[in-house]
């Protein structure tokens, strides 16, 4: 035969070669060639040489340290694993807890405030404020959950001929949006502009998810992660989440100031 | 430590915590020297073994009984290290220019006291592959690690990585052939001084 290539003497060496004659032509030629049996050595020196590198050893206990950092995270990734979430049952829960939310909104055209008074309604000012903050910061924490998903799909998610499978995403970014309009509407209204430009921008990366395909080539999908990394929209759900959850546990412990 | 790792899954699936943490366990090790492979450095190593075993957690549901769990695993662990390094590629390819990523390492390893001069060739050529698997784009060095180091067929590679088989058995190439142009100067035989320690070809 005539000289093998290096990209057949690669193969050659991973037994990636299937055809027998061909395997046996070029064990021959090796065999014959000073060239290419110079040529092929080298290669093995090469591999051999990375396989030789050293890696920093881990001794039997690895597994578990490795255990006491993850083991309290995956409580946490459980509780808020939005897939769970898609449990039907769950889902009445859900309906219902918003709509407890916006009659407390109606009920009261109430956001939190400081120095706001107790009113008069059924449930207590601090007890309805607590309720609709814990509501939005779930909320929050679900979105977020979603578009971290989205951000680093792609991965780890399955990877088909079509490109990758949003379609878990896609569907709780659709159930997302009709929350979200409620609290981003309720917001405007109470004034508190800042949470609702953040649920409005949050809208828009919902509504753009829920009427994606939900199969993406590696492109679309690229082009989506570089939206919502372009707009900062994680970020803002992240700190606008935290802000609320924050003045959530205040109203659930500290009495309205200015009361009178 | 009883139990395959398709029944600990199931135990697992059927909310035994522990059965996970088993799993966690038998399976940190390799994870490690995958990441470690793929990052070149001993801190997103250990990034890509939490990230990897959290992942595996979430989705646990879709993985299938019959399939390799460890398999499955590499998948994953691959995919986040490829994540991590897509993410740090800018600031690596500025250390790249200077100081190799894995000297730190190179240093750190207990070493079975070799002779001294043994010592430095070792050392040099450590940086020089590490340099050298640094400069490979994150899908070529994923795809080369799985070939060479796993014994991942060209079909499983592809699977794992989202590419076509021409495009996976394209990726081991360029890989290899760029390893082989960094590293070669390096691992010529010479008289008295690589001779001995440059293995002999196996095949």
């Amino acid at each position: 035969m005539t000289h093998p290539s290096e990209e057949q003497l690669i193969a050659y060496r991973y037994g990636d070669v299937s055809e027998t004659h061909e395997r046996a032509a070029i064990e021959r030629h090796l065999a014959t060639c000073d060239g290419c049996r110079t040529s092929y050595q080298a290669l093995q020196r090469v591999l051999a040489a990375v396989e030789a590198a050293p890696v920093p050893e881990r001794d039997a206990s690895y597994g578990s340290r490795v255990w006491q950092r993850i083991g309290p995270q995956l409580d946490q990734r459980e509780r808020l694993d939005w897939r769970a979430w898609l449990v039907p049952r769950r889902w009445v829960a859900v309906g219902a807890m918003a709509a407890l939310v916006f009659a407390a909104f109606l009920a009261g055209r109430f956001w939190p405030r400081p120095t706001q008074q107790e009113s008069a309604g059924p449930i207590p000012v601090q007890v309805r404020e607590r309720i609709l903050l814990v509501a939005v910061g779930d909320h929050l924490d679900h979105a977020q959950m979603v578009l971290a998903e989205l951000v680093n799909a792609g991965a780890t998610e399955t990877l088909t001929k079509g490109g990758v499978d949003i379609s878990f995403e896609q569907q709780r970014a659709q159930d997302l949006v009709e929350a979200n309009r409620l609290y981003r509407q309720t917001a405007a209204r109470t004034g508190d502009s800042t949470l609702a430009n953040v649920l409005d921008e949050l809208e828009r990366v919902l509504v753009e998810i829920a009427h994606s395909p939900a199969q993406l080539s590696s492109a679309q999908l690229n082009e989506i992660q570089q939206r919502i990394e372009a707009r900062g929209i994680l970020f803002k759900v992240r700190v606008i989440g935290s802000d609320v959850r924050q003045r959530g546990k205040s109203a659930g412990q500290i009495a309205p100031r200015g009361s009178s | 430590m009883d139990g395959s790792d398709a029944e600990r899954v199931a135990q697992a699936l059927a909310g035994d915590r522990d059965a996970f943490r088993v799993l966690v366990e038998r399976h940190s090790r390799s994870i490690f020297l995958l990441a470690y492979r793929m990052t070149g450095n001993e801190h997103d190593a250990e990034e890509v073994v939490q990230e990897t075993f959290l992942k595996a957690y979430r989705r646990l549901s879709r993985f299938e009984s019959r399939s390799n769990f460890g398999t499955w695993l590499y998948r994953i662990g691959v995919n986040c290290a490829l994540d991590l390094m897509r993410k740090r590629r800018p600031e690596a390819e500025r250390r790249d220019s200077d100081t190799p990523e894995g000297s730190e390492a190179v240093r750190e390893l207990p070493s079975p006291d070799p002779a001294p001069d043994r010592l430095l060739l070792s050392a040099e050529l450590g940086r020089q592959v590490a340099k050298a698997l640094g400069a490979l784009s994150p899908t070529e060095r994923a795809a080369f690690l799985l070939r060479h180091f796993e014994g991942q067929s060209i079909e499983e590679i592809g699977r794992a990585l989202g590419l076509r088989t021409s495009a996976t058995k394209n990726s081991v190439f360029r890989a290899v052939q760029k390893l082989r142009r960094a590293l070669e100067p390096f691992v010529q035989v010479k008289p008295n001084v690589a001779a001995s320690r440059a293995p002999s070809p196996n095949q």
